[in-house]
């Protein structure tokens, strides 16, 4: 068994035009076993930022707790956000910093920028960035997201479209990984409004 | 500020996690895979310079992870390197040469030489004996003259005249030596630089997508970013896909975002 599935995860985040949606599922368990199905994998870091965490949920939580206390340091310092370029280039470096011994998570990032410009990104778990311009995956169902957004993806949607194109790509995807699922969690970003909603899944 | 800046590290490597992680691997755990780029990359040089070339695919085991991912790192205005290996190392360890060298620009005043990025990555490659898995393959145009070299993860380089690294680097390296001449023009050898890493893309899994290449001449550069894209999407629907039924959504939130107050610098000043 790989670290990464004894708490399983799906993540995935997307793009659209001047906004983009980031979504996880619920579950977190023990191996087969299910703990929690109100699971949250996604947090906001500032208003128009979030980062999704999958893999192991002990080292996700950890990372988290470090990554805030080093945004608060830096909006005490600088009196503004971090630009998601900026934010991501830290969780980089806080993860290579620990290149021989890794937290076991592959973090999702998504933001709105400069002029709200979408930017979303993922990491493996020593930090090497990936940009793409469409979605990125993370968690034990990312084999089935990558056929899913693949298939499913069209530039510059609109929220309304780009929430059903992310859900429908989420609850299919982990309908085939045992270790993910029991609904998801979403957030969609444009540059007057969060949506944040919970989806009805499958429970088994 | 001593006590908060403790958890601020100032470099380095932390080894915090490693008997937990060693721990874990004796309990049987299976150990995580990088993202690698199992690439193929190639230099040559030419008559007025240098050509990088580079395929455009990141692997993750078996899984291509993205795409149109980018191997030809910015070392110096007048030197690049292409990276194979651990995607993470090959990242750190070109952008880490880079700001040693701006440094050092910022500090002599004059244009970085490629020996000087050739020791530095070497130097950090040879320390860490083997273990930063970056092979690359570094060139650039300085007051000497066109240089090529490869390096390799524990610290070994070669010079060479025309150079291929990665997995795909034996089906370049039958391009090369079949077609490489001492002496090409900038054209002739952008061609043999594509057709190696298209034989690179089409004969090795471990490459793919397109092509990037890189021109240096002396005092300046060409960057071409998907110079070709040999196998172009075919299969994806005009109309893309249509949901019928909504989702279904249990509980919706939904926070409006005001527009941040933004200080004007230089604006009315605070009354005395």
């Amino acid at each position: 068994m790989s670290i990464f599935e004894y708490n399983g995860s799906a993540l995935v985040a997307m793009v659209g035009k001047n906004c983009f949606a980031i979504a996880s599922d619920r579950r977190l368990g023990v191996q087969l076993q299910t703990v929690a199905t109100d699971f949250k994998r996604i947090s906001q870091v500032h208003d128009r930022l979030f980062i999704g965490l999958s893999g192991l949920a002990t080292d996700a939580q950890t990372l988290y707790q470090r990554l805030m206390f080093r945004h608060k340091l830096y909006q005490l310092r600088e009196e503004r956000d971090m630009k998601p370029e900026t934010f991501a280039s830290l969780v980089s470096a806080i993860l290579y910093e620990k290149r021989f011994g890794p937290y076991f998570t592959q973090p999702v990032i998504a933001g709105l920028g400069d002029e709200d410009k979408p930017f979303i990104c993922t990491m493996d778990s020593i930090g090497a960035k990936e940009l793409a311009k469409d979605f990125v995956v993370a968690g034990t169902a990312s084999e089935s997201l990558y056929g899913a957004c693949e298939a499913m993806f069209k530039p510059d949607m609109e929220p309304e479209e780009l929430f059903e194109t992310v859900s429908q790509a989420l609850l299919s995807s982990v309908d085939r990984d045992c270790l993910s699922g029991w609904g998801g969690h979403i957030f969609v970003v444009t540059p007057t409004e969060v949506q944040e909603k919970i989806l009805k899944g499958r429970m088994d | 500020m001593s006590q908060v800046a403790a958890d601020v590290p100032k470099g380095g490597f932390s080894f915090d996690l490693c008997r937990r992680n060693d721990m874990l691997a004796k309990n049987g755990v299976q150990q995580p895979s990088y993202r690698k780029t199992g690439t193929t990359i190639v230099g040559l040089i030419f008559k007025d310079g240098v050509i990088l070339g580079a395929d455009t695919r990141a692997t993750e085991g078996p899984i291509v992870c993205d795409k149109n991912c980018e191997k030809i790192h910015y070392m110096a205005p007048n030197i690049y390197c292409c990276g194979a290996g651990t995607a993470a190392d090959t990242e750190a360890v070109t952008d880490m040469v880079s700001s040693q060298l701006q440094l050092h620009r910022y500090h002599t005043g004059r244009e970085s030489r490629v020996v000087t990025a050739l020791t530095l990555l070497k130097k950090h490659l040879f320390n860490y004996q083997g273990h930063v898995s970056a092979a690359l393959v570094l060139g650039g145009v300085d007051v000497t003259g066109p240089h090529l070299h490869t390096i390799y993860p524990h610290g070994s380089t070669d010079t060479l005249p025309f150079a291929t690294m990665g997995s795909g680097s034996l089906a370049a390296m039958a391009m090369f030596e079949s077609k490489y001449k001492e002496g090409m023009t900038r054209d002739e050898g952008i061609k043999l630089v594509t057709e190696a890493i298209c034989s690179g893309i089409f004969n090795d899994l471990g490459s793919g997508s397109n092509v990037d290449v890189c021109v240096i001449t002396k005092g300046h550069k060409e960057y071409l970013r998907n110079h070709l894209v040999p196998t172009p999407r075919t299969y994806v629907s005009a109309e893309g896909y249509k949901f019928t039924k909504k989702t279904e959504v249990l509980f919706t939130k939904i926070t409006p975002l005001t527009k941040k107050a933004e200080v004007i610098e230089g604006g009315d000043a605070m009354e005395e």
